[in-house]
């Protein structure tokens, strides 16, 4: 185990996997001599030459593209797209091309593709810059979208994107780059399609992915102490394929949920996690599931405005706490323990 | 562009009066007029390209029947009137080159050497397709024979094709990869992209225009600002040429060139000038074309001009000529009858194409199916 930073986890793990496979390659704007607007690639353009970092036109349709075609023909590219909010640019490439070469050819050509990009808000970045819109691409067959919220994760999903032949669209967050962890020092990839239970409790669920999942872990810790609370928080890791069994058997056990997004709530992520838990778990469950998201506007720029658009870790303890509540009435208890 | 270049380019362009006035800016292009080429013409190869647009024509007309009778589904989009263009480019391809298509493939396909019975079968949506079912007429496709793909959606092929160009550069080979496109492609931006990155990059990549004046109902006077598509190679300082694509010969001669270009390094963009004969699809009707206009098209049918070529020339008698027109038509039949008699594709299969590499929790739900079995209420303890 090495203390890494979620950057430095992705840096040394895209250093790795390209000293171990030649046809691993990067591609993306600004990746080369500017080393990464995020700095991520920090150092690989003087160690590999610009063969393997290829610095691109401000092209996203174009060089996502192209990306696409060298994965036809067998190399492994690794595309950076600055943030998610600029692979709108790509998405004709990505969703009419990348899910459905395989598919739509019977079979006969893959596409071993990684698109690495942020999301997340929070930054004063204004509307443009903060979305959080890796459903469009959760949406649809034939891509496979992974979300981690540790440095460990970073790794271990970033190798498992990489071998991977599929288009695999790697969800980072520009809020979580200097967030640091322990990292396991042998390449063990992470299982796309598998969620992991990062702590066990018995009170209630709390589901989440990316930033997310890193609040939900923070918030179950400080309820555990502070309350007494027993919180199951699950990280969902990937967004599709959806480990459905996964939640379904917690709120089994759990009886009550609450689903954290940074997305806007209506037709979001957290929708489809409360389907699925009607779903799976109806019988089960002692209360709504409650999602708590982004309020619904456009990102704004103001310091003041962007916070009370953002959810809080105030406002995650706060559906915790109403949602155990409603469990309390349905089963004529008092939830007295959090009051 | 290099100046040179672009002499070249304009020297090939042909020029004819207007045939009408709202294609004023486009009068460059269309002349029915066969000029010789310029040296002796190869008796063997001119006969092997007749045979060539005789059996895209016969495929096509068979497709275009049978997608009447409802055989066949989906949109048909047919290259009658381009299969001199479609002999002309594909023969000039080795085996070892790419091609990136559009929905306009089926005669591509055939000249890429995939079998006529598999394309057919993939019209009728059979397991014997060449895209097993998969693709239809839009997405026919087979890496033994390189066909890359016909792409259905306008352009989308484009930074694909530069995309197989970077992979073969990054590897270090010596192939080549041909992208073709409608003069309608040439307005997205994904043209803009594509070119400059392969000319940026120095990609083995030949971009083709098949300007056939239309895009669906919209001319190319009413669509493109600069109607002369192969001068905006000259934005990316990139060869080009123009080609009157209703000559085999000339459009052979062309990729070739085109071809040569690419593969050392310098990629190139080659409008071939050619008609299209029907509606842009089978079910189109083509009513934005005047009745003048029509009955004007057969003189730029290039399959009976290259017939009374042969003959003209010697090269062929008149039977001789009605004898590969009889063979290519009882190979379309025969394709239409395998076609027919392929089997349908088993409803078990309907997930095998999901991902290339299995993953836990991938959905394999039929509609009609719920997420989770639905079972008698459960006594939970609480």
């Amino acid at each position: 185990m090495t203390i890494k930073t979620y950057r430095q986890a992705l840096h040394d793990t895209l250093r790795a996997e390209m000293l171990r496979d030649e046809n691993v390659f990067l591609m993306g704007e600004e990746i080369g001599v500017f080393e990464g607007s995020y700095k991520i690639t920090a150092g690989l353009l003087a160690e590999f030459g610009d063969r393997r970092v290829k610095d691109t036109p401000i092209a996203e349709e174009g060089f996502t593209g192209a990306a696409i075609g060298a994965a036809m023909l067998g190399l492994r590219p690794v595309v950076e797209i600055m943030t998610i909010n600029f692979s709108l640019l790509a998405l004709d490439q990505i969703v009419n091309h990348a899910a459905k070469i395989y598919g739509m050819f019977g079979g006969q050509a893959k596409v071993p593709l990684v698109i690495r990009t942020p999301g997340g808000g929070g930054q004063q970045l204004g509307a443009t810059h903060s979305q959080n819109i890796e459903l469009y691409y959760a949406f649809v067959p034939g891509m496979k979208v992974v979300a981690p919220s540790t440095p460990a994760d970073a790794k271990a999903l970033l190798l498992a994107a990489i071998r991977d032949d599929d288009p695999v669209l790697f969800l980072e967050n520009l809020a979580l780059y200097n967030t640091k962890g322990e990292v396991p020092d042998d390449d063990t990839p992470a299982e796309i399609g598998k969620a992991k239970i990062t702590r066990e409790g018995h009170d209630l669920t709390l589901i989440g992915y990316s930033r997310m999942a890193y609040i939900a872990k923070n918030v179950a810790e400080t309820l555990a102490e502070s309350e007494g609370l027993d919180i199951e928080v699950i990280d969902l890791m990937s967004l599709r394929p959806l480990d459905r069994e996964t939640l379904v058997n917690s709120v089994k056990k759990t009886h009550a949920a609450v689903v954290l997004e940074d997305d806007w709530l209506t037709y979001g992520i957290g929708a489809e996690i409360a389907a699925t838990i009607s779903d799976g778990a109806f019988d089960y469950l002692d209360a709504p599931v409650r999602r708590v998201a982004m309020a619904e506007v456009p990102m704004p720029y103001s310091k003041v405005l962007e916070s009370a658009a953002m959810p809080t870790n105030d406002d995650v303890v706060n559906a915790i706490f109403q949602t155990l509540e409603a469990v309390g009435r349905r089963l004529k208890k008092v939830g007295q323990s959090h009051d | 562009m290099t100046d040179n270049a672009l002499t070249k380019a304009k020297a090939t362009v042909k020029k004819a009066p207007a045939k009408k006035a709202v294609a004023k800016k486009a009068t460059v292009k269309k002349t029915p007029a066969r000029q010789p080429a310029a040296k002796k013409v190869d008796g063997a190869q001119l006969v092997k390209f007749y045979r060539d647009m005789m059996l895209i024509r016969r495929f096509e007309e068979r497709a275009a029947r049978a997608y009447t009778e409802a055989l066949i589904g989906g949109y048909c989009h047919l290259n009658l009137g381009e299969e001199a263009a479609v002999v002309g480019l594909m023969s000039a391809l080795r085996e070892t080159d790419y091609l990136f298509t559009n929905y306009r493939e089926h005669g591509y396909a055939l000249m890429r050497g995939i079998d006529p019975n598999r394309a057919m079968a993939e019209l009728y949506g059979r397991v014997d397709g060449v895209s097993k079912g998969w693709g239809g007429s839009m997405h026919m496709f087979d890496m033994t024979h390189r066909l890359l793909g016909g792409y259905g959606i306008v352009g989308g092929q484009l930074p694909l094709a530069t995309g197989a160009a970077l992979a073969i550069q990054y590897r270090g080979l010596d192939e080549v990869v041909m992208c073709t496109m409608g003069d309608g492609t040439a307005n997205i931006g994904a043209f803009h992209e594509s070119l400059n990155i392969a000319a940026l990059w120095n990609l083995p990549v030949v971009f083709v225009v098949i300007n056939n004046g239309l895009g669906m109902g919209t001319t190319v006077a009413k669509a493109s600002a600069e109607p002369e598509i192969y001068k905006r190679a000259s934005s990316y300082a990139m060869a080009a040429e123009r080609v009157d694509g209703l000559d085999p010969i000339l459009v052979h001669e062309a990729a070739q060139r085109a071809i040569a270009s690419a593969r050392a390094g310098k990629p190139f963009l080659l409008e071939v000038v050619s008609e299209r004969l029907r509606g842009h699809s089978v079910v189109d009707p083509a009513k934005y074309r005047s009745a003048e206009e029509v009955a004007h098209l057969a003189q730029f049918d290039p399959v009976p001009s290259l017939a009374a070529r042969l003959i003209k020339e010697k090269i062929l008698t008149a039977a001789e000529v009605h004898k590969i027109d009889e063979e290519e038509t009882g190979r379309a039949d025969a394709a239409d009858a395998f076609a027919q008699a392929s089997a349908q594709p088993d409803v078990s299969t309907l997930f095998d194409y999901n991902y290339a590499t299995p993953v836990p929790n991938d959905s394999r739900r039929l509609p009609g199916e719920p997420l989770f079995a639905v079972t008698a209420r459960p006594e939970v303890s609480r």
